[in-house]
């Protein structure tokens, strides 16, 4: 026994005390029928081999370990980013308790949202009970000044029509008549999160511009000055908006977001709990028809509500999560023609820091061999990043990346010397990522959590960007768009390689040059 | 607050009726209407706590509730560490519960064991219209191929699969005799099945009962049986518990010879019926199968406690109560062992705990069973409730809670949310849904299902580890910045 009240120790170092290994080795021993070491060994090398990844990327139906979510998730997400917006999720509960949860697990956030709680007399006769009841209960006890639903794969299934729905449900008083109850079909078997996050954005403004869905006229676009700014699905939101916001206020832009959550993912502990907190204001999402122009930070998030702005007569831009000096250079440029507003220099004086920062540690960077998995956008802007690094981004991965984008990347790798013999993979897993890094070894990986089970099995270091990040803490705080997010990406970059060049030469009497007190 | 000092119990009673009153006035009147039977304030000596239970949760007022898929494949198949669990339709649903249960197991991810992994069907629109049999025959083939040392298959059911017509039953059988015999267990536990996650519970207990005992049957075991073959039922090893609790288990001198299912493999499901005993921990989501081997086996099961020493102490007697007298002495040869650890603990924690009151909503055994190790650190609980409880549940809270204590089934978000304004404890104990509401409103906040990634909790060495954290929550320094000082 070796728990003391003085030094009380958990899972950690517990399990690591004679007694318990003791008692896991007479457990695998007489009750679990292992597998012999041999062959556990012999299978364990196989999987590292050439001839199991030719095998794994023969797969057609298994997917194993995906780098994506279902619709609904980005539904949410998009949801929650207007002014007192109650996200309703018609169809199973489960569901909504599970999106709940992976956003509270990353922001370490609330995360309020509320389902139809269909079972299976609904999947019988249709959902319309449910969501009549639902929204009366969710407008009498959370007092949103919306309601924006989506689905999830069971009402699609039973083919429950959102329009006829909510319509009856305000004919029943659920809600009262005027209420703004925007909706999208959220299909978890089409797409991934972003699809969600996509479908909804363009539900939202379809809902304010196109009559609310007949029960008023159309709004008439009266063309102005403002601009329109969509983030997308994106773990580091609440920097990210928070960094752009700034830009556009140094550079005096009139701007509106649209989808802003970056207040109710960073709400204050002071003793009072916001459900609803910050967001785009219901006046200003209607108004956001008359822009000048709306840009996107992420098109392969935004494909169908970029599309649908176009047709209001908008221009619309597009970005692929702009990280780095050359992609913030873009966006920044593109922001100074749009508006015919002057670069502060303020602004220059930033971009000049960032590439200050780059020539300084370009030497640890300068042919590091890296893959990277993500979201499509995010995948493109930390690419373009690592290539403007003098990095390469040998395997890039997005398992919700489809044709267009594995073109757009290709196009990309070869702007640049670096890109050669880098290849995009788009549709594959985490599974096919794992024989990728046996095969074709890079130096680092760049994920979310999940990668920690690749750094694992692989050894390939693990730098920590993307969504969800469970297991580091407040990262989302701080951006990785504008030239200070460019800083911070750059800054984890580095770090993770300091530490692996520290970790690899510590041992003494060994390893004690390169050990280097200056780096 | 001690609201023991602080109010007398007939103050305490009728502000917590109050309270029910007051927050059923926001619902529209049917809502208000079914709400109200699932909210009440215990009396002493009645069977149960007074309210109704295992009702389908309202539409539209923010359950905790999940699934019957949550159910299944997130608690009682999931853990089961040899085997793969395809996660059978969209994509969503897998990666939600993709590790992040905590049920703890040694293995070597990926090549023997795969619990912390995420297998999928991946259900595109093509699969819904056409169907999603031959996608998962496809799919079983691959892990054949990719996974050959999995010790069997189970097809996690999601929504579309019940709702479009498969027959995963039909495809299991049939890989099942491709494979050699390979166990593989189909199982029906479509999320919109049931009111919560304790439908699922039970569909999955079934299916062990239908594709894993029935195919043994007459099989020799893999090992010589002894007296003292127990297995553990119900401990999903969150933060290590079944191995906190197996420890104690095995110093008294019985063999355990199954883990159901925290690092638990088929074989030793397979083993189960041989026990002498099953050890039932979490009664709600496995009574179904020990009842079962109970009628069919012959196998009786004990309810036990290993949460706090005074529960542990107890539970170590009930279980020995079962044996000989060599195992009656084993318990308190175990008890004595750690009568200094835990007097340790109890000195070191009670004096900063003492008389602090906790409201509580988790899930499973734990809206009671973790009432006694608060107790056994001088706190007290003011309310508690469950979230997919039967009314078998609240008639064994009944041995647990105190004359007045608050119960609220199935609660909603702004019930809790009000109770705990108003009733402003000095902890709350619930999920990770839960924990930043209440850590938002300067309430010290310990999640109950996961541990808050610590534990384990079970067990001697758990309750060390248990008094640790509460101590750390409470107590710790940030709560008293909450408050701006300028306003």
């Amino acid at each position: 026994m070796t728990q003391t009240a003085e030094k009380v120790i958990d899972h950690f170092d517990l399990f690591r005390q004679p007694e318990y290994k003791e008692m896991f080795e007479s457990k695998r021993k007489n009750f679990e029928n292992p597998v012999a070491d041999a062959e556990l060994e012999r299978v364990r090398e196989w999987t590292k081999t050439a001839e199991y990844r030719e095998k794994n990327f023969a797969r057609e139906a298994l997917t194993v370990n995906p780098a994506k979510a279902c619709q609904p998730l980005g539904a949410v997400f998009a949801a929650v980013g207007f002014e007192s917006t109650l996200p309703f999720v018609h169809g199973s509960q489960g569901c909504v308790a599970y999106y709940r949860s992976h956003f509270s697990r990353h922001f370490k956030e609330p995360a309020s949202c509320v389902s139809s709680s269909m079972t299976e007399d609904a999947a019988v006769f249709g959902g319309l009970n449910n969501m009549v009841d639902g929204l009366a209960n969710s407008y009498a006890m959370y007092k949103p000044k919306m309601i924006a639903v989506s689905t999830t794969c069971m009402a699609e299934v039973i083919g429950d029509d959102l329009n006829s729905f909510i319509k009856v449900a305000k004919e029943k008083g659920s809600v009262p008549e005027a209420f703004d109850v925007p909706f999208a079909h959220t299909p978890a078997f089409v797409g991934s999160h972003i699809t969600g996050y996509d479908n909804v954005m363009k539900g939202i403004l379809e809902h304010f511009w196109d009559g609310k869905a007949g029960t008023v006229p159309a709004l008439t676009r009266e063309p102005g000055e403002k601009l329109n700014f969509i983030g997308g699905f994106d773990g580091y939101t609440v920097g990210n908006l928070r960094e752009v916001k700034r830009l556009f206020e140094l550079m005096e832009v009139d701007y509106t977001i649209l989808g802003d959550n970056s207040d109710v993912w960073d709400t204050p502990t002071d003793g009072e709990f916001r459900m609803y907190d910050g967001g785009t204001t219901l006046e200003d999402t209607a108004l956001a028809l008359n822009a000048k122009a709306t840009f996107s930070m992420q098109e392969f998030c935004t494909e169908k509500t970029l599309s649908y702005i176009a047709t209001k007569g908008q221009e619309v831009v597009a970005f692929n999560h702009p990280i780095g000096v050359a992609a913030t250079d873009k966006f920044v440029l593109e922001l100074a023609r749009v508006t015919g507003k002057p670069i502060p220099e303020a602004i220059s004086k930033e971009r000049g820091r960032l590439v200050d920062a780059i020539a300084d540690s370009s030497a640890h960077l300068h042919g590091k061999k890296f893959a990277i998995y993500g979201d499509p956008d995010l995948c493109l802007g930390l690419a373009a990043f690592l290539l403007e690094l003098g990095a390469e981004p040998v395997h890039i991965l997005a398992t919700n990346g489809n044709k267009a984008w594995a073109e757009k990347v290709e196009t990309l790798l070869a702007s640049s010397p670096f890109g050669k013999g880098c290849h995009v993979y788009p549709g594959k897993d985490l599974w096919h990522m794992r024989s990728l890094l046996f095969t074709e070894p890079v130096d680092f990986l760049i994920g979310n959590t999940y990668g920690k089970y690749l750094e694992r099995d692989t050894g390939t270091p693990l730098v920590r960007i993307g969504f969800p990040i469970f297991d580091r803490h407040h990262h989302h705080r701080y951006p990785v768009w504008g030239y200070q997010g460019g800083m911070n990406v750059l800054v984890t970059l580095l770090d993770k390689i300091f530490d692996v060049m520290d970790a690899t030469t510590n041992v003494a009497a060994k390893t004690d040059y390169s050990f280097d007190i200056i780096r | 607050m001690s609201l023991a000092t602080a109010e007398t119990l007939e103050d305490i009673k009728a502000r917590n009726k109050a309270l029910v009153a007051e927050v059923l006035e926001v619902y529209p009147e049917k809502t208000s209407k079914r709400r109200a039977k699932h909210l009440g304030v215990f009396e002493e000596g009645k069977p149960d706590c007074g309210v109704k239970s295992n009702i389908k949760s309202v539409p539209g007022v923010m359950t905790i509730r999940g699934c019957a898929y949550a159910g299944s494949k997130g608690v009682v198949w999931g853990p089961i560490k040899d085997m793969i669990h395809i996660s059978h339709g969209p994509v969503g649903c897998g990666q939600y519960s993709w590790g992040s249960r905590r049920n703890y197991y040694i293995g070597t991810t990926g090549v023997d064991t795969f619990v912390t992994m995420q297998f999928t069907s991946d259900f595109q629109e093509k699969d819904i219209v056409f169907g999603g049999d031959k996608k998962l025959a496809k799919v079983m083939d691959e892990i054949e191929d990719l996974f050959p040392l999995n010790k069997g298959i189970s097809v996690q059911s999601e929504c579309p699969i019940g709702l479009i017509g498969d027959d995963i039953e039909a495809v299991s059988k049939l890989k099942s005799k491709e494979f050699g015999g390979k166990t593989i267990v189909p199982v029906r536990c479509e999320g919109f099945r049931g009111v919560s996650q304790s439908l699922g519970h039970h569909i999955a207990n079934d299916a062990v009962r239908d594709w894993v005992f029935d195919k043994q049957e007459g099989k020799p075991a893999r090992f010589e049986s002894t007296p003292y073959d127990v297995a553990i039922i119900g401990d999903y090893n969150i933060g290590g518990d079944a191995w906190s609790s197996r420890i104690l288990l095995e110093e008294m001198g019985l063999r355990v010879i199954a883990q159901w299912s925290g690092d638990g493999s088929i074989a030793e499901l397979e083993a189960t019926p041989k026990a002498k005993l099953n050890v039932l921990h979490c009664y709600r989501s496995m009574n179904y199968i020990s009842r079962h081997m109970e009628e069919k086996y012959g196998v009786p099961w004990v309810e036990y406690n290993f949460f706090g020493p005074s529960k542990i102490e107890e539970s170590l007697r009930k279980i020995a109560a079962h044996f000989d007298e060599h195992i009656q002495a084993g318990a308190e040869r175990v008890i004595a062992k750690y009568q200094a650890l835990t007097d340790a603990v109890i000195a070191k924690y009670r004096p900063r705990l003492e008389g602090k009151t906790v409201m509580l909503f988790v899930g499973g055994l734990r809206p009671r069973h973790v009432i006694g190790a608060y107790e056994d650190l001088g706190m007290e609980v003011v309310g508690t409730g469950y979230e997919f409880g039967h009314n078998d549940d609240y008639q064994r809270t009944t041995h647990y809670v105190k004359d007045g204590t608050l119960i609220y089934d199935d609660v909603t978000g702004y019930e809790f949310e009000k109770f705990v304004e108003k009733i402003h404890p000095d902890l709350v104990g619930s999920g990770i849904k839960e924990k930043y509401v209440f850590q938002k409103m300067g309430v010290p906040f310990r999640q109950m299902h996961s541990w808050d990634y610590s534990g384990p909790y079970h067990g001697y060495d758990g309750f060390a580890i248990f008094a640790r954290d509460m101590d750390m929550a409470i107590n710790n320094p940030v709560w008293g910045l909450a408050k701006t000082p300028w306003k």
